[in-house]
């Protein structure tokens, strides 16, 4: 079976309708940074989390109006079916211990004739917080600056490796815009999606540079831009087929994972769809653009000389 | 890397292998609750053998403690004081009976504790945070002194000793070589002379039902020859005085010594109940923390929750994975079989690592299983679109199939490579679950290298070899 024959589209001539596509989804994750916010779940922000079960369905409203009637306490409540409920509470000065027993107090004295069992406790210290915050922006540096070093060693150009993770870093920073639209908390596990995506995407994009670095040696004739096109049309049919795989699985797993890790899950379906459509239509594309400026330079500079 | 023989004899010793340290994991599971739990009495050596399973599937608690350093005494180094910490946290735990616990020490004053199916967290943080320091300190007869201190709090509404202490005013009234400390009952100050004899000295601590009385449990205390001697010298020089015994700065009881107490025992009172006594006793054994701990972060999951993740993170993992090699089935046909059983190995010996080097597997941990077979059909997607390729240039099945591995090879090392950086520095500066996804991504990535492209051009060999098959369609 075969989904298409090796297409022959034109990306390089089309390129320009991709860099708006991609303005516009970075459009929409600044949108989503700057007028909606990230809400920081407690892994950054420190604070409490409380999820809890209980055996009959609990009106939400029922523990909004009792915490509310708390004070100080700044909290977000979330349900997890019917009979479930997390608690959130960030920035206090409240210690754990009473933050949680109020909280458990509040639930008990208003969900009186209710069996209450405390499945998850989370208690992040601010120091925690910043700590947990300086790993994920470490972690993210590294893997940029790792990925920048192997490719320019492997492809003898830092252009490339450089191209990679421009189109990595808009891969992350739409996929975070959505999530942040979608009101997601943004947590360790987050982090954990966005690198995963860093490590699909780059890989879509390497074996795409592997084509085309096969292909400037074999039709080196050929116009730049056509060794571009045939090489990007090449592995298409690869490269859609396992972020098919990937997509099913993160869609599963977003689906019957359960709440702890359905997040991720989406992160993840967002993100390898995002990754498929930089590493194909934007990436090689932004390397022609590059190359083309340099040569035109280039033969500037000759044409002055004579 | 040519020769069949070598190849088959490298792939059946890892299935082997594999198959080994995945087994006392096998038995385990196959084992009744009941069965279980004996073998855990008798510490059966197959529990350190079997798949190690993170807090977040098998519930209990992880902790991050931070040594309060500003109350640390000025002649102890911080590191000193963590090592110290660490090693009484511990003794606490083995007393407590947790089974499997982690107390380590991470960075330059932090402590993780780990505890994997403990039902009263809430016990377990007591048992950890109390500092335990024991003080045996002489009550001031000066009342002159004590009750300017309690009206001028009263006067400036401070409750609490910490309080009052504070205060420079009240500070100018505590004579020199005395403090002021609450009382466990509310309300009063005490007004003590600094300890000499401390819990350092004591050898043992149990709990004891009081004779007569009303049955409350109270701690009997046992000290070694030296804190003995002390605890005669004091009580034979103070006779008719009263001696408060603080625990972590609060005054627990204040008796009168009667007479001196040459054998070295004294006696804890307190409305205790059992478990509170039971506690105390366990502290007191294992010794004062050289600082008070602060928790500065705790992850809590309890047992329902747990299961709960593992039922739903293994079947949506199953389905995942199901579905994918159903694809490739459909999708490649006979060459999508050989990639499927080649998928099903990355798996098995994903396991049989996973058990042999004790890594833990969490939650995301098993995502990224199923994440990293979905990416391993990357691989065998490379070669065989490679042989396609090849195909329709007109090759032989057998030349192609060569050639499509080939010309492959370069291509799926490069792209691994490359996720394996970003899967290494997840694994540097992830943290618990996020951790156990790292390691899963990372050991699956080097396996698939191996599975998709050795084990499978190896049954290719094979097939053509035997003249099982001799052509391949696509």
């Amino acid at each position: 079976m075969q989904f298409f024959k090796t297409p022959n589209i034109d990306f390089v001539g089309k390129r320009y309708i991709a860099f708006t596509i991609s303005i516009i989804l970075l459009a929409l994750g600044i949108l989503g940074l700057t007028v909606k916010g990230p809400s920081y779940g407690i892994d950054f922000s420190g604070g409490i989390l409380m999820q809890f079960s209980f055996n009959k369905d609990v009106q939400l409203d029922v523990v909004r109006q009792g915490l509310s009637s708390q004070k100080n306490l700044d909290f977000e409540l979330q349900s997890t079916g019917k009979q479930g409920i997390i608690v959130r509470v960030k920035k206090t000065d409240k210690s754990q211990e009473e933050m949680a027993s109020e909280i458990s107090s509040v639930l008990q004295s208003k969900l009186a004739d209710t069996q209450i069992t405390t499945d998850r406790v989370e208690y992040v210290g601010p120091a925690v917080g910043k700590h947990l915050s300086k790993q994920a922006m470490y972690a993210f540096s590294f893997v940029f600056m790792g990925i920048i070093v192997y490719v320019a060693f492997r492809f003898k150009s830092a252009l490339w490796g450089i191209v990679g993770v421009l189109a990595l870093i808009h891969d992350v920073f739409v996929t975070f815009g959505v999530m942040v639209l979608t009101d997601r908390q943004i947590d360790l596990t987050l982090v954990a999606a966005l690198l995963t995506i860093v490590g699909y995407s780059i890989n879509n994009t390497i074996v795409l540079f592997d084509r085309i670095r096969e292909n400037l040696r074999l039709i080196a004739k050929q116009s730049f831009a056509s060794v571009i096109n045939v090489s990007i049309n090449q592995v298409l049919g690869r490269t859609i087929i396992t972020s098919l795989t990937v997509a099913m699985v993160s869609f599963i797993i977003l689906v019957l994972g359960g709440e702890v890790i359905s997040d991720f899950g989406l992160a993840l379906f967002i993100g390898n769809a995002i990754g498929l459509f930089s590493s194909v239509c934007v990436c090689a594309p932004l390397t022609y653009e590059w190359e083309k400026r340099k040569r035109d330079r280039f033969k500037k500079n000759n044409s002055l000389k004579k | 890397m040519n020769k069949l023989g070598f190849r088959t004899v490298v792939t059946a010793l890892l299935i082997i292998l594999s198959g080994y340290f995945l087994f006392p994991t096998f038995e385990w599971y196959r084992m009744s609750d009941d069965e279980k739990a004996k073998a855990e009495q008798a510490k059966d050596p197959i529990i350190g053998k079997t798949l190690n399973l993170g807090l977040d599937l098998r519930g209990g608690t992880h902790l991050l403690l931070e040594v309060d350093a500003s109350k640390l005494n000025e002649k102890v180094a911080i590191k000193d004081a963590v090592a110290r910490a660490v090693e009484i946290i511990r003794n606490r735990i083995d007393q407590f009976g947790v089974a499997e616990p982690l107390i380590a020490k991470q960075g330059d004053r932090w402590i993780v504790v780990q505890l994997p199916g403990i039902k009263d967290p809430k016990r377990a943080k007591e048992l950890i945070g109390k500092t335990a320091l024991l003080e045996f300190c002489l009550v001031s007869t000066d009342t002159d002194a004590l009750n300017k201190i309690q009206a001028k709090m009263s006067e400036k509404k401070l409750s609490g000793a910490a309080q009052a202490s504070s205060d420079p005013e009240i500070a100018k009234l505590i004579p020199e070589g005395y403090f002021i400390a609450d009382s466990k009952e509310n309300g009063r100050v005490y007004l003590l002379k600094k300890a000499t004899l401390t819990g350092a000295y004591l050898v043992n601590a149990k709990v004891e039902l009081a004779s007569g009385g009303f049955g409350f449990p109270h701690v009997s205390l046992e000290f070694n020859q030296e804190g003995g001697m002390l605890f005669a010298d004091i009580t034979g020089a103070n006779i008719d005085r009263n001696l408060a015994i603080v625990l972590d700065g609060v005054v627990q009881s204040a008796p009168v010594i009667r007479s001196k107490i040459p054998d070295g025992r004294a006696i804890i009172e307190g409305n205790f109940n059992s478990e509170d006594a039971k506690l105390l006793a366990t502290v007191l054994r294992a010794g004062a923390l050289p600082a008070p701990v602060n928790i500065i972060e705790e992850r809590t999951v309890g047992p329902s929750l747990g299961d709960d993740s593992i039922k739903k993170g293994f079947s949506s993992a199953l389905i995942g994975v199901a579905v994918v090699l159903l694809f490739m089935f459909i999708y490649y046909g006979f060459s999508g079989l050989i990639a499927d059983f080649a998928l099903c190995l990355n798996f098995f010996i994903l396991m049989g690592v996973m058990s042999y080097f004790q890594f833990t597997l969490t939650l995301p941990g098993i995502a990224g299983i199923a994440l990293t077979l979905a990416m391993a059909v990357d691989a065998n997607v490379l070669i065989l679109e490679r042989i396609r390729e090849e195909l329709n240039l007109g090759k032989t099945s057998r030349v192609a199939v060569d050639a499509g591995y080939d010309k492959a090879f370069v291509t799926i090392f490069d792209s691994n490579l490359t996720t394996l950086i970003a899967a290494v520095f997840l694994f540097q500066f992830g943290t618990g679950p996020v951790k156990g996804f790292a390691v899963t991504l990372t050991i699956g990535l080097c396996i698939s290298m191996f599975t998709a492209i050795v084990v499978t051009k190896l049954i290719y060999d094979f097939l053509f070899k035997e003249n099982f098959i001799n052509k391949i369609k696509l």
